[in-house]
């Protein structure tokens, strides 16, 4: 389990209030997966969706999701393969939504200034501890209750049912 | 130590003596609701996650009330599809179009009780607060576990308490109220938290009114907006089938993140200005600019009370000549006794086109949209930018009295100085 829980990747750094009509712009809601992944974040950062890698990290300032209910604004994140998002706050949606489709987060006071784009990092979600690689320097954050990280951990809640109802 | 309302409420459904604000808990769901936008999309997920029933077909009601009657054939097919679904799964409480707004339904036809947890594929589900119940809105893929094992996990919200004190002016009303604690305390004060609505000035407040308040509480992030359930609550169940349930409040050693003491007594009538909803002022910033549609309905203010303040305001009087005045009961129910009781031929009279019960032009699906440069007075709870239309467009939110008085004169109007043109 404590593997499961340790995550290492690189930065992609974000400010505050990003919305869901930036994760996942509305001129695209009804696309496929593949046209709706490639819009991600593009308002903010072009670069992001051609060149994340699946393992990367974001960092991002509070309220990260704020805006409407819609899901794909974190399944947009989870298919492009992003590892977790580290954020001062998230929106309560996103937050449920992330959960949902199986994108691990974390809530940590200060990780925003505690990196900048490309620096490596290391998160213990068991634990909440979030370190930069780069300089050393560690942070708390609040680590997601284990019923949570079991969502996770299966792959989202669809993942979870389909086990469930396997059983 | 005590309880505030949503914990107790999250205590009970999570089958625990006691819950702490910030803990996860794992709940059992009293009611799932699901409305034509969504419904459909979860439906064929839980069919292709191999499960062909839901977890209590009569603890789960399906609205059709979006778009309503169907305007394009895509529409239809949707509402096909839910139909079809709603009877293979044996869903009884099932209302097709033109039945109403899931948010004045669920209460409306006893389905909603002080205490109980309730979800919705819908951010409007806070709603149910105004009962007491807890309710509040989840994405698709929740919907789809809570309706296959009929539980669902929740984080404990914190919450924040308004005690509201002193007697609302003539021509204020409850949404004046909610519009102005919107504006003043701003669009996200309460993300992640729920809302307590209580003090002296709410234990008089009308059910009409608090489902105003708790509705539109979830433009300030609310999770849950909640009132405790007194005798208020207990007429209102007893008049819409169901049987009292007695007092449901929170502890009185209860912990509070905030606690805000806010004086009523003074309050103008208030409007929130395009494009956000916090942008709020009293009426005065704004009468006299043009308007070309205003707009009564939506499960804000589409109440039979709020038909009838607007038909007060217009009663014997057209209205300009240069607007389009769109009323839409939330239910049929409201149209009846609209019909019963004069109210829908004042309306009518004044100049009114009435349109099937439901979401109407609200959310900008169809049913009276406005094109570019067009300006909207409208009694709903949102005006983001090209939510009724063209992005163009500008929105402007109100009470029932101040959009009637505006939709008169041609232009944003004071209802208080209708009241002394006309009497
Ligand atoms: S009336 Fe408006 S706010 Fe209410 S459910 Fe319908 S679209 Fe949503």
């Amino acid at each position: 389990m404590a593997s499961d829980n340790l995550l290492t990747g690189r930065v992609w750094r974000f400010d505050h209030d990003i919305s869901t009509d930036v994760l996942s712009p509305g001129a695209y809601a009804v696309d496929s997966v593949e046209v709706r992944k490639s819009h991600t974040l593009e308002s903010v950062n072009p670069a992001f969706a051609p060149r994340v890698e699946p393992g990367d990290i974001i960092v991002a300032g509070r309220n990260f999701g704020c805006g409407s209910s819609r899901e794909t604004a974190a399944e947009n994140l989870k298919v492009l393969g992003v590892a977790c998002v580290a954020a001062e706050s998230l929106s309560r949606l996103f937050m449920r939504n992330a959960i949902a489709v199986g994108l691990p987060i974390l809530v940590c006071a200060g990780v925003h200034g505690a990196f900048t784009d490309g620096d490596g990092i290391e998160i213990d979600l068991g634990s909440g501890r979030v370190v930069n690689v780069e300089t050393g320097s560690s942070l708390q954050g609040d680590p997601l209750p284990e019923e949570m990280r079991e969502i996770l951990a299966a792959g989202g809640i669809l993942a979870v049912l389909r086990d469930y109802r396997g059983k | 130590m005590g309880m505030t309302l949503a914990e107790r409420i999250l205590a009970r459904a999570a089958g625990r003596e006691s819950v702490t604000a910030g803990e996860f808990v794992v709940a059992d769901i009293d009611l799932a609701l699901l409305h034509d936008i969504f419904a459909a999309q979860v439906f064929d997920l839980l069919r292709d996650v191999g499960v062909d029933n839901v977890f209590e077909p009569d603890q789960t009601v399906v609205v059709i009330d979006h778009l309503v009657p169907a305007p394009t054939a895509e529409a239809a097919a949707i509402h096909h599809r839910i139909r079809e679904h709603v009877s293979r799964l044996g869903i009884t409480a099932f209302y097709d179009a033109g039945e109403g707004i899931c948010h004045q339904l669920l209460p409306e036809r006893g389905h909603v009780r002080p205490g109980m947890l309730i979800v919705g594929t819908d951010s409007h589900t806070t709603t149910y607060g105004a009962l007491g119940a807890g309710g509040t809105g989840i994405g698709t893929s929740d919907m789809v576990y809570a309706l296959a094992t009929g539980r669902l996990w929740f984080r404990v919200p914190e919450t924040i308490r308004f005690e509201l004190a002193g007697g609302l002016l003539p021509a204020v009303s409850w949404k004046d109220v909610i519009l102005h604690l919107v504006g003043r305390f701003g669009a996200d004060v309460a993300q992640y938290r729920a809302i307590e609505f209580a003090g002296p000035a709410v234990t008089k407040t009308d059910m009409s009114s608090r489902l105003t308040v708790a509705n539109m509480a979830l433009e300030m992030g609310a999770k849950f907006a909640l009132f405790a359930a007194d005798e208020v609550t207990d007429a209102y169940l007893r008049d819409h089938g169901g049987t009292d349930a007695g007092p449901f409040g929170p502890d009185s050693d209860a912990s509070y993140e905030a606690v805000h003491e806010i004086s009523l007594s003074d309050l103008p009538p208030q409007v929130a200005m395009p494009h956000e909803v916090d942008r709020v002022g009293p009426v005065s910033d704004v009468e006299g600019l043009a308007i070309n549609q205003a707009f009564i309905g939506s499960c804000t203010n589409g109440r039979i009370e709020d038909l009838r303040v607007a038909a007060e305001v217009l009663d014997g009087q057209h209205i300009a000549s240069e607007v389009r005045l769109l009323v839409v009961p939330a239910s049929r129910s409201v149209l009846q006794e609209a019909m019963r009781t004069g109210v829908l031929a004042s309306l009518v009279d004044a100049g009114a086109s009435v349109l099937a019960p439901g979401c109407g032009p609200c959310f900008g699906g169809h049913g009276g949209l406005l094109g570019p440069g067009e300006r909207c007075i409208g009694t709903h709870n949102r005006n983001f930018i090209g939510r009724m239309g063209s992005p163009e467009a500008e929105i402007y939110l109100a009470s029932p009295a101040t959009v009637a008085a505006s939709a008169l004169v041609g232009q944003i109007a004071d209802p208080r100085q209708m009241e002394t043109a006309s009497g």
